[in-house]
């Protein structure tokens, strides 16, 4: 569906992004995951072909996305950061001028836009000037505006930004539905949003790749790098104790065990105390001895799992080159050399 | 030929529907009616001829001031508002979107410009003047409005301001304007050069009176498709750079 090859794209001499290279198959639902700044928007908008790159080349179903850009934008959905929306025009009317816009024939246009305002629940804001719309309508108006044509490619730039919580549910719901006859690709620098709704994964840190994959296989790869983590622990006090002394008297007995850097206190609840102990290299069970010996009952103890959002920034802290192993980039590149 | 008349169309209602649309249709009008009935119906008997020739002098400058207030949001304002990034996604050429501007602009313009009709068709009441001299002297209006507009759309094509792009078409239009007075003050080849850039000098007086060259057809038409094609140059450019 997607090819892309050592992309570059340099603003007034400084590159935006850098060699990139990546694969997206049909029908897969993709997240586009960096910080601020780290080149999302700059490669989805060479995809959406609005910009040319500097160098590199992109191929959209097997056609250039620079000689065959006009094609391509007929197959193409796209949701910029903020969205296109007209002020001066209602919902239903400005849909059905983007459908139009598109290639659809009026009749077609007419008849997709009353499916797209049922789908992106639209119903109750469709003859409501879009100036006057609050900012989840305009958000779920601009992917509106992206899927009327059915486009097979979909890119959406942020789609959650700025939305409230319940706001984001429904959004994530409305991209997992649209996930079915189209292939999506959208940026975000929230894990959380973009782990639940997507196939894969691809973490950009200053205009490279870092990591590709699914959410699991990134998370797998890093935690059997990884010695070091935190643990989750939780002890409970003899009678008479204050949670105070307890506390003192665990990270006491744990900073005494071989391994272990830091701890604190995080929390308490009657006579039990919850401490976060970070470590260097895993000793559970030394630690749980330690608990026992001194008297301290041992209510959990735990390692945390490594979740994305550590991974993430453990990823972009050092981008060393050891957490990038056998990508589908790399394989592709691998490939390509072949 | 389906998205510019899409774009024509909603052009036009963002005319229609915006402030500015009416503000400068309104403002336009009422200076036509006023310089009309200050300057051409001023004191002393006249000839017809010569109250319609002022009255198309004036309304000349109105119709170029209009042009630019009316081309100055065509692309910076889709620049500013990110909407640019529809138009330049969806399966439209640029020099479409630049015709597609450029023509609702012109109709929102001839609409003004048709609307003073009332004034030569006032003289006719109590004087006698010829229908060509009307004709020829809207003819003028309709060409010289479509030059300023390409001029200010070109100016709208560079800048995501609507301030800078009506200062880059104003000093366009200024300085077309000013060419008979650099022109007047050369040595051949230079002055015969500059003069027939004149804007307004050369070109436009004699549609007032009632003549229509085609070297002056001609000349605006140039000048139209000239601004009109650097202004789809320049989207082009903002591809490469944006």
């Amino acid at each position: 569906m997607i090819e892309v090859e050592d992309l570059t794209k340099y603003y007034s001499g400084r590159s935006a992004i850098s060699g990139l290279t990546f694969r997206i198959e049909k029908g897969e639902i993709v997240g586009f995951l960096g910080l601020n700044g780290a080149g999302k928007t700059t490669t989805l908008r060479i995809l959406a072909c609005l910009t040319l790159p500097s160098s590199g080349r992109v191929r959209i179903d097997g056609l250039d996305a620079e000689t065959d850009a006009h094609e391509i934008r007929r197959r193409l959905g796209f949701l910029p950061d903020a969205p296109p929306l007209y002020e001066e025009m209602s919902v239903s009317s400005y849909l059905r001028f983007v459908a139009e816009l598109k290639g659809l024939s009026r009749r077609e246009a007419a008849m997709r836009v009353e499916e797209v305002i049922d789908t992106c629940r639209l119903n109750e804001a469709r003859e409501q000037l879009i100036g006057t719309l609050s900012h989840g309508f305009r958000q779920r108006t601009g992917i509106a505006q992206a899927v009327v044509h059915r486009p097979s490619l979909l890119i959406l730039d942020e789609p959650t930004g700025g939305l409230d919580p319940v706001q984001i549910v429904e959004m994530r719901e409305l991209i997992k539905r649209l996930g079915g006859e189209h292939t999506i690709l959208l940026s975000s620098h929230i894990l959380s949003e973009i782990s639940q709704t997507c196939d894969r994964l691809l973490i950009i840190h200053e205009g490279r790749i870092i990591a590709d994959g699914t959410e699991a296989a990134i998370c797998q790869r890093m935690s059997q790098d990884q010695d070091a983590g935190i643990l989750e622990l939780e002890v409970e006090g003899p009678e008479g104790i204050s949670a105070a002394e307890t506390g003192e008297r665990a990270r006491s007995v744990v900073g005494k065990v071989q391994g272990v850097l830091t701890s604190r206190v995080v929390g308490q609840r009657g006579r039990r105390v919850q401490l976060e102990v970070e470590f260097n290299t895993d000793r559970r069970p030394a630690v749980a001895r330690a608990i026992v010996e001194s008297g301290l009952g041992l209510v959990r103890l735990d390692r945390r799992a490594m979740e994305l959002e550590a991974v993430f920034q453990r990823l972009t802290q050092g981008s060393r080159a050891g957490f990038l192993p056998s990508t589908a980039a790399q394989r592709n590149q691998a490939e390509v050399k072949a | 030929m389906r998205p510019i008349a899409l774009i024509v169309r909603r052009e036009l209602m963002a005319y229609l529907r915006s402030p500015l649309g009416w503000v400068v249709a309104a403002v336009a009008l009422l200076l036509d009616g006023l310089l009309f009935n200050f300057f051409a119906m001023g004191e002393g008997h006249r000839k017809s001829a010569d109250v319609l020739r002022q009255f198309f002098y004036f309304s000349s400058g109105t119709t170029m001031v209009a042009s630019l207030f009316l081309a100055m949001r065509l692309i910076a304002e889709e620049r500013q508002t990110g909407t640019i990034a529809l138009l330049y996604s969806s399966p439209v050429r640029d020099y479409q979107i630049v015709l597609g501007k450029f023509l609702s602009a012109f109709l929102f313009l001839a609409g003004i410009t048709l609307a003073t009709i009332y004034m030569p068709l006032l003289i006719l009441v109590h004087g006698k003047i010829n229908l060509g001299q009307i004709f020829a002297g809207y003819l003028g209006l309709l060409l010289l409005g479509s030059a300023s507009l390409s001029l200010g759309l070109f100016g709208s094509s560079l800048t995501r301001s609507q301030v800078v792009a009506i200062i880059i078409g104003a000093a366009l239009l200024l300085f077309l304007l000013l060419c008979w007075l650099i022109g007047s003050n050369t040595e051949r080849p230079l002055s015969e050069i500059f003069s027939w850039l004149s804007l307004h000098n050369k070109h436009f007086q004699p549609f007032m009176s009632g003549i229509i060259n085609s070297q002056d057809v001609v000349y605006y038409l140039s000048v139209t498709y000239f601004f009109l094609f650097a202004s789809t140059r320049a989207l082009e450019a903002r591809r490469w750079s944006g």
